[in-house]
């Protein structure tokens, strides 16, 4: 019999019917990607599968473990299972760790959990055994380390070292690189791949995006609605998509729109000019943030502006909406000086990554959108601002009927479109969009980009796209800045850069960018080399 | 965390400073004659300038408020005008009643909110948790001097365990004095932990929702285990804001308490001091009062640093 074996599993909250008849197994040193949307249940598969599960839940079929029925077991006997056969690894490596222990005492208590009797020293070991083949050297990363000096990778390496520390057998792994950069999150995934290989364990992988898990399953199972679609061997899978749903899938996965290799000259809406910002840091030291950056958005232009977290695109970002001084440099806004007048701010907008987080909870959707009327001197009367708000939603794909709603009764996908209303409202000549797609499923993803492509030629309208990962920007700009340490390292017309990188850091960004036509990984020499720390 | 700890003492210091001239403005120059006031409206007008010259009152107000200020750091507060003992020495005998009676207090509130609070969140919607929070709720809602006569009835009167009343001084020993405390600190402690446990019970409800729990509970802890290695310290972080100012609140405010059985203590010295418009000693009082509060609150922020790692960090933030 396989390691995994979920026979039948039907999982229900609360008389909900979250999973329906779920049947999937996983061999020793196989890894088994669940793919699907948010509230799919493949996060939910997996819960069921280590059983930590919200109150409320009922299941039914089986889930068969090493031979052994663990669904039968009671939690005490589950706590067991959980210490020596199961790790986990979850999605978001900054809250995961407890903030007040050290590292390694929390890797030395999974340790001690799973097995009792080993004395202090050897628990030590094990633990400095298990950070060090995660790739945090005990030099480096002593075990006295507390979490917050790392960063989210870093953590995430944490996590998984908590779990291979009790040597389970089968390892689940719930969107483990979603919440990462896109180079760390290369590097996560290679190492679980690795670590599968020389322990011989099972992975049970669980994504939203079909081209993170493409290069690394050995067998592909996607879901929609609680119910598997359609499941097979990654070897073909792609040659053979039977179902609707795994088609559009992987369509999203390598998504296309035309491209221009000739940008047109425009004037100019937004220009940067020797831009430069520092933080002190102490007394003093500085930390350079923004280091001497110019550039030129045109009107109708599309600009991405791709770095790592760090690279100081956040600061530049909120540089430009006047939300923080610099030190040298200019900005110019439709010609014109910007220090965060406020007759200025009517030509750029701004939509923000959260969904949830960027609306106040408690305002209904039309006044949410006419917002940024506060900020005219002149804004229009109440009728021709409500008749303002409902073209707007209708542009977005919404309707004049949400105008009385408020923002939790919308889907991420959704609120984003109110976020993008919100910023069209005042006619902007440009609009920044600061990792604006980066919390949606790729399916939502896709259309928000389309919806914005489709904006750019009704209205005429700039965007600057920033964003830690190189495909969702390949699609939708004409040029594209590369940033690393303050400074922009290569700029380009978007097409030549991503055939024809010149800088290291962007040839090392566009490596790192999952891609589900080219498989990389599945090269097991490659593999071996491949770790580097983070 | 050398600089934080500098940081903290030097806002304490300005904190303190500003404290002692709105004490002074208010007491000694806004208008109104102090002297005339503490003599009060039988005093005659040749009574009131020999009090006016006692108390310095015909010097300015600058060097009024230095000398009052550098008599306070080097020890000397002054005479009280009613008492006529130096106001030092006032202050240090009620302190000594206040201060233990404070703290016995908070031990009691702590040691009955944090597990209250704790059980009720682990056992979140069952008879328990409802029982206990409807207690708490209880115990907020019941004025204390109420349940401190209650218990007066029970424990002196019908039970005999307690004297009602009065303090038999440190002298008497460490054992009597506790005993003599025992029932005003329950009475002091038990609005207060109705408080606290309900801040407790949030507070871990909060912490058990977190990330790091979950990964807790991967390792294979149970939720139980889970709480008490991973929530608890978490947990207490909000708890210890609490704490902190209970602690200022009961320091002053057990003014009732003190009434009640006749414990010399600070709060009543204050309220006795402005029935008897000794202004010199509520002026001090206040100013002791104040110190307190701060320095507590620093203390606090000490803790902090302790529970917290990320506090430790050198720099912003």
């Amino acid at each position: 019999m396989s390691l995994l074996e979920i026979q039948d599993l039907s999982l229900s909250i609360h008389g909900t019917t979250i999973l329906e008849k779920v049947n999937l197994s996983i061999e020793k040193g196989q890894v088994v990607a669940i793919v699907g949307e948010s509230g799919s249940g493949k996060s939910m598969t997996s819960s069921a599968v280590i059983r930590l599960l919200p109150e409320g839940t009922v299941t039914s079929g089986a889930i068969w473990l090493n031979d052994e029925n663990i669904s039968e077991k009671s939690e005490k006997e589950m706590c067991a299972v959980r210490a020596n056969e199961i790790g986990m690894v979850f999605q978001e490596p900054m809250t995961a760790l407890n903030p007040v222990e050290t590292i390694g005492a929390q890797v030395m208590e999974a340790i001690r959990i799973s097995e009792p009797g080993l004395g202090r020293a050897e628990v030590r070991e094990r633990a400095e055994l298990a950070l060090h083949r995660v790739g945090l050297d005990n030099q480096r990363f002593p075990l006295n380390t507390y979490p917050h000096k790392l960063s989210g990778g870093q953590r995430q390496r944490v996590v998984i070292a908590i779990a291979i520390s009790q040597n389970p057998a089968l390892l689940i792994a719930d969107e483990p690189t979603t919440a990462l950069d896109v180079t760390a999150q290369a590097k996560i995934m290679t190492l679980l791949k690795k670590l599968v290989d020389q322990d011989k364990m099972g992975l049970l992988l669980i994504s939203h995006d079909l081209a993170v898990v493409a290069d690394i399953a050995d067998h592909i199972v996607i879901m929609k609605d609680g119910q598997v679609v359609e499941q097979g061997p990654r070897e073909g899978f792609f040659e053979n998509m039977k179902h609707e749903y795994t088609k559009m899938l992987f369509a999203a996965a390598h998504h296309k729109l035309q491209q221009k290799f000739v940008v047109e000259e425009t004037d100019p809406v937004l220009e940067i000019r020797g831009l430069s910002k520092d933080y002190k840091i102490g007394r003093k030291e500085k930390l350079q943030a923004v280091n001497d950056v110019s550039f030129t958005i045109g009107r109708g232009e599309n600009i991405g502006l791709v770095g790592e977290s760090g690279c100081g695109k956040s600061t530049l970002t909120r540089c430009i909406l006047g939300l923080e001084d610099f030190q040298k440099g200019e900005i110019l806004i439709a010609g014109q000086k910007f220090n965060g007048e406020r007759r200025l701010r009517r030509h750029i907008n701004v939509v923000f990554q959260d969904p949830y987080g960027s609306f106040n909870p408690r305002h209904k959707v039309g006044r949410l959108v006419a917002e940024p009327y506060y900020a005219l001197d002149d804004p229009p009367n109440e009728d021709e601002k409500k008749q303002k708000v409902v073209e707007m939603l209708e542009h977005v794909g919404l309707s004049a009927s949400d105008i009385d709603k408020y923002p939790h009764e919308f889907s991420g996908g959704q609120r984003q479109r109110i976020a993008i209303a919100r910023a069209l409202i005042t006619e902007p000549d440009i609009i920044l969009l600061d990792e604006a797609t980066s919390a949606l499923d790729v399916l939502i993803r896709d259309q928000i980009l389309e919806l914005l492509a489709r904006l750019t030629s009704v209205f005429g309208i700039s965007y600057l796209f920033v964003s830690h990962d190189l495909t969702t920007v390949k699609n939708i700009t004409d040029r594209v800045l590369v940033m690393k340490d303050g400074v922009i390292v290569e700029e380009g017309i978007t097409a030549e850069v991503y055939q024809n990188p010149r800088h290291p850091y962007t040839k090392a960004l566009l490596e790192a960018s999952p891609d589900i036509t080219k498989s990389k990984i599945n090269n097991k020499e490659q593999l071996n080399d491949n770790i580097f720390q983070h | 965390m050398a600089h934080y700890i500098l940081k903290r003492l030097l806002s304490l210091v300005i904190t303190l400073l500003v404290a002692t001239i709105i004490i002074f403005l208010i007491i000694e120059v806004v208008p109104g004659d102090p002297a005339a006031y503490m003599m009060g409206l039988s005093g005659s007008s040749e009574a009131a300038d020999a009090l006016r010259i006692e108390l310095g009152l015909d010097k300015g107000a600058l060097e009024r408020y230095f000398s009052w200020v550098g008599g306070m750091l080097s020890g000397d507060f002054g005479i009280s005008y009613t008492y006529r003992v130096p106001v030092s020495q006032l202050i240090g005998e009620r302190t000594l009643v206040s201060v233990p009676l404070t703290v016995y207090a908070l031990i009691l509130s702590t040691l009955i909110a944090v597990p209250v609070g704790v059980i009720s969140a682990s056992r979140r919607g069952s008879i328990v948790d409802t029982s206990l929070m409807g207690m708490a709720q209880v115990g907020v809602a019941i004025p204390n001097f109420w349940f401190a006569i209650l218990m007066v009835l029970v424990f002196s009167t019908s039970l005999g365990w307690f004297s009602a009343v009065g303090f038999p001084g440190w002298d008497a020993g460490f054992w009597p004095c506790i005993k003599a405390l025992t029932i005003p600190a329950v009475s002091l402690a038990l609005p207060q932990a109705a408080i606290l446990a309900r801040v407790m019970r949030s507070s871990v409800l909060e912490v058990m929702q977190e990330d790091y729990i979950r990964t807790a509970r991967a390792k294979g802890l149970s939720r139980r285990q889970a709480l008490i290695r991973h929530g608890l310290r978490n947990a207490m972080i909000p708890v210890l804001t609490i704490l902190g100012l209970q602690f200022s609140f009961l320091l002053a405010g057990g003014i009732i308490i003190e009434s009640i059985f006749s414990l010399p203590g600070l709060g009543r010295l204050v309220f006795q001091s402005i029935a008897q418009r000794d202004l010199i000693v509520v002026k001090s009082i206040v100013t002791l009062l104040v110190l307190a509060v701060v320095l507590i609150t620093f203390l606090v922020d000490l803790i902090y640093v302790l529970v917290d790692p990320r506090l430790r960090e050198e720099g912003r933030g």
